[in-house]
């Protein structure tokens, strides 16, 4: 983040990336990686449902309701009414562009503004 | 894949291009933007055009992003990745009758270049496998032809959007709009009420086991979540049989 330690390039940092190009083409082809013909438990079939929204939600979350790990505790914080501001939209448009452009509409004036 | 003649000399694979274009002009935002969180969340110049060309994967990135430049190990980067694309799984479990009869090597390049948009408007149009071998080929070049155009789109405005980071300060906090895709995809997630419980659950785990050290406490919201919504839909079925 700082300015003189953002443009180091860090080699434990590459083979991570490496390695999420793996995740990638695994969890696509995740079924059919596979020749043989196998199954997945019933119940983890419907477990599976429930994870990707899961993980999202626990990344997202506390990137919108915490500084330097703790909760906030005032209301005067441009996130959440960006946030606030960026899901009323998307459920209105169902379009993760407007969601993105409102939500920085809210978030901009009042993080630059008034230094939410 | 797209590199292959047979593919991209099939007419269905102009088809495909095609089909996919105009439904993908909305993901050139994201893909802009994506490109600027990379460099703003701290990945240096290289490491995120690095990142853009070899994951292929918008929204793990955004989301192990944040993880790699915390000092999380690499499992808990990669488990995260996984969890964040688990929906490909699914999808992947779908695609399954289409690709069963090509090479292991062929069918991991089609999951690879796989996204969610291609995924849908290819089951959408071909709502069952072909049973012919000619047939089998159409889709399969159609299929590539809709993932060749957007790979093409997604890199160029991804790595422009790299390019721009540069020139936009990271305190103006524009690395906000990541944050906020991600929450509107997770709203397009949000498709039944247990999914809307997964979330809610996970988000709230996600805060109250914050101080967990390597980032656990994702690992620990995802799996709370599966077992609340697991064990509410026990629940209900329970309720349904006494009714």
């Amino acid at each position: 983040m700082s300015g003189i330690e953002a443009n180091i390039t860090d080699v434990w940092t590459l083979l991570v990336i490496v390695g999420l190009a793996v995740i990638t083409a695994v969890s696509r082809s995740f079924f059919f990686l596979s020749n043989r013909e196998w199954h997945l438990p019933h119940w983890a079939q419907r477990g599976l449902q429930y994870a990707p929204i899961a993980a999202l939600s626990a990344v997202v979350v506390p990137e919108i309701v915490m500084t330097q790990g703790e909760l906030i505790a005032t209301w005067q914080d441009a996130r959440i009414f960006a946030a606030a501001v960026g899901v009323a939209v998307y459920f209105a448009k169902r379009n993760v562009l407007l969601t993105i452009v409102f939500g920085m509409g809210v978030y901009l004036p009042l993080h630059l503004g008034l230094g939410w | 894949m797209f590199w292959d003649r047979t593919l991209y000399q099939h007419p269905e694979f102009k088809q495909g291009a095609r089909h996919l274009a105009p439904q993908a002009v909305g993901q050139i935002p994201w893909a802009l933007m994506t490109g600027v969180a990379l460099v703003n969340s701290g990945l240096s110049l290289f490491e995120s055009v690095f990142m853009t060309l070899m994951v292929y994967a918008g929204s793990a990135q955004l989301a192990a992003t944040p993880l790699i430049m915390a000092g999380a190990p690499a499992w808990v980067v990669l488990i995260t990745a996984f969890c964040v694309n688990l929906r490909f799984v699914v999808f992947s479990l779908h695609m399954r009758g289409y690709l069963m009869h090509l090479s292991r090597f062929r069918r991991i390049m089609m999951g690879y270049y796989n996204t969610d948009l291609s995924y849908v408007l290819f089951t959408q149009r071909f709502a069952h496998p072909a049973s012919s071998a000619p047939d089998r080929l159409a889709q399969e070049a159609f299929f590539a032809g809709m993932n060749f155009a957007y790979w093409t789109g997604w890199m160029t405005f991804c790595l422009i959007g790299i390019g721009l980071a540069n020139a936009i300060p990271p305190a103006w906090g524009l690395g906000f709009a990541g944050i906020l895709c991600l929450l509107a995809i997770q709203c397009s997630l949000a498709s039944s009420r247990l999914r809307v419980l997964s979330a809610i659950v996970a988000g709230a785990v996600a805060v109250l086991s914050y101080a967990l050290p390597l980032k656990l406490n994702i690992v620990l919201a995802i799996a709370v979540a599966v077992v609340a919504c697991l064990m509410a839909e026990q629940l209900k079925a329970l309720k349904a049989s006494d009714a």
